[in-house]
């Protein structure tokens, strides 16, 4: 994408369910081709792209959509918007393919351009052969793909997927995910992927925007969050006095250091000295150095960061 | 690895409709859904039997002079709307108790209010689709007994006599219409079955009615009608097709009682016709 100019912009919003606050004080910006939308579960994702399409209402803060405020311009703003929600949601008693094309003629499209849409849609997304069975006979990944093709039909220039690969088996969701990437990457649509799976939003995005608890804990380009001022080492001791107080140790000297199995470490060594600063601190401390191999930062090396989990 | 299932996915260049018109595009979906069903078809001309029969009354009293004492006049139109309330109630229930009940099961809501529509729109278009089958069993066919009474008579003698039928018929089954239809979508809205709704419905209408029924029997007072749905439209008809009535109901009462249902049927539907429900 040529064009990286945020298409999602939230200021200061808070959104409040009672006394409970699920998003608090989140200002962020989404970039123009796939960025994730990464959290546990509860961190506030879902709330976050119902708030965007005017679901709910903030207390407080302001969010604008393809350059439209969220508050005044909600109808023009769902125009250009595609939803894809992460629970099993059709129109009753139809089927699929009379399904899109009512999409999208809800959404503006004349009654035969939207049919035309609704077949072409249902190929992309491999239901081509199954698209005049009603959508309540459709199997979970079936159900899956039609959201997705019923959030696709008017054409919108950005979508919102929510937990997309929900209930998909391995073959299915490695599909749904090659299909999230073609439209940000060679169809020109504006994506953003709600997920806690860290695999699929590192497959299929470019930026990522990882909340937590209701906060923004980090965000910005996969690639530069994955790249450390430092370097990750994988290393396995024999420390007499076991691996535990070595990695206390090692942190004692400023290191992010995490233990993987009973004596194997995943250690960050900030700057330049790398590999020497390990063995260094390991000859002090008595320590045989069995194994060292520099590891490569993965995004969830960035998740457990930002969130806080070892 | 180039997309297992790309088809050509392509941008679309052609026109589209400003925002405003979804309410149309749900309306006619529904009311295509229901004339699908042979059942409902099947409801609709056993609602139409009562025209028949009224076609024939007219058409007796003006060739026949010894059925002229079944000349039609107010009193009778006012009766033909009266008797099609039995099937304006179960043409209530079978085409309005699933309306946002089935949506709401299938979580729907919030697939047609992420599409540029609010929930005013979705609201209209599903009122639509219950008041067009409604009108068509009341107004209808009340209009066309208007019109089958100048066609058979060959004069305007009757409608000119009667000028303020046309106006009456048309008021009040809008009334009606729009007191009923509202009063099921907020009932729909409140269930995900569609099949509670209608028990709801039944026991809305039986028993208002039942109560004023009992209150009546006490105080033989039927000032207290307003109790009752059916008594307050029933009170409001025969004001407006000027004909005597059986309840001392006040006609202003009667109509405070219709548009406070109306006003807590918006309520709730304001409620919960959302995207999203909050459990706070």
């Amino acid at each position: 994408m040529a064009d990286r100019d945020p298409v999602v912009t939230l200021d200061a919003v808070t959104v409040a369910y009672g006394a409970q606050r699920a998003l608090q004080d989140v200002s962020a910006a989404f970039a123009a081709g796939a960025v994730g939308l990464l959290g546990p579960n509860g961190a506030g994702k879902s709330t976050m792209i119902k708030a965007l399409l005017g679901f709910i209402v903030p207390t407080a803060g302001r969010m604008r959509v393809l350059g439209r405020d969220v508050a005044s311009q909600p109808l023009d703003i769902r125009a250009h918007v595609g939803y894809m929600p992460e629970n099993d949601a059709h129109i009753p008693g139809m089927n699929a393919v009379t399904f899109v094309a009512y999409c999208g003629e809800l959404a503006g499209l004349p009654s035969a351009d939207a049919m035309q849409r609704a077949h072409e849609v249902l190929f992309y997304v491999g239901l081509g052969e199954a698209r005049y069975r009603t959508v309540e006979t459709y199997s979970t990944g079936m159900k899956q793909r039609i959201k997705l093709a019923q959030a696709l039909v008017h054409d919108p220039d950005l979508v919102f997927l929510d937990e997309p690969t929900n209930g998909m088996d391995p073959k299915g969701r490695d599909e749904m995910l090659e299909l999230v990437r073609d439209l940000s990457h060679n169809k020109g649509v504006n994506v953003i992927v709600s997920s806690h799976l860290l695999p699929d939003v590192e497959y299929t995005c470019d930026d990522v925007v990882v909340i937590d608890k209701g906060r923004v804990a980090t965000s910005g380009p996969i690639a530069s969050l994955k790249q450390p001022r430092g370097q990750v080492f994988e290393l396995r001791v024999k420390a007499p006095e076991g691996t535990e107080w070595f990695v206390e140790r090692l942190r004692g000297a400023g290191l992010d250091c995490t233990a993987t199995e009973e004596d194997v470490m995943r250690v960050f060594v900030p700057g330049e000295a790398g590999a020497r600063e390990l063995f260094a601190l390991a000859a002090s401390a008595h320590v045989q150095v069995r194994h060292l191999r520099p590891s490569v930062p993965t995004l969830e090396d960035v998740f457990a960061k930002a969130v806080g989990v070892e | 690895m180039s997309p297992i299932h790309d088809q050509g996915y392509r941008r679309y260049g052609g026109q589209r409709t400003p925002p405003g018109r979804a309410w149309s595009v749900i309306a006619k979906a529904g009311i295509r859904t229901l004339l699908a069903k042979r059942a409902f078809i099947g409801l609709l001309i056993m609602a139409w039997l009562p025209f028949v029969v009224r076609t024939v009354q007219i058409y007796a009293a003006t060739s026949l002079p010894q059925a002229a004492f079944l000349a039609p006049d107010a009193r009778m139109f006012r009766q033909f709307l009266e008797q099609q309330e039995v099937f304006l109630f179960f043409i209530t229930i079978y085409a309005g108790a699933g309306l946002i009940a089935t949506d709401r099961r299938a979580n729907a809501l919030q697939i047609y209010l992420s599409k540029p529509l609010s929930r005013v729109e979705y609201i209209f278009g599903k009122f639509t689709i219950l008041a067009a089958f409604l009108l068509l069993v009341t107004w209808v066919p009340a209009v066309f007994l208007l019109i089958i009474q100048i066609v058979i008579s060959g004069s305007f003698k009757f409608f000119i006599d009667n000028l303020f039928l046309f106006p009456a018929i048309t008021i009040f089954s809008f009334i009606q219409v729009a007191a009923v239809a509202f009063a099921m979508l907020a009932l729909s809205s409140l269930s995900n079955s569609s099949r509670y709704v209608g028990i709801l419905y039944t026991a809305l209408i039986f028993f208002s009615q039942a109560l004023y029924g009992i209150v009546y029997a006490i105080t033989r007072d039927s000032r207290l009608g307003w109790i009752s749905i059916a008594a307050d439209l029933n009170r409001i008809g025969d004001a407006i097709f000027n004909v005597p009535t059986r309840f001392a109901l006040s006609v202003p009462l009667a109509a405070i009682a219709v548009v406070a249902l109306m006003a807590a049927s918006a309520l709730v539907l304001e409620k919960r016709v959302r995207g999203v429900e909050v459990v706070a």
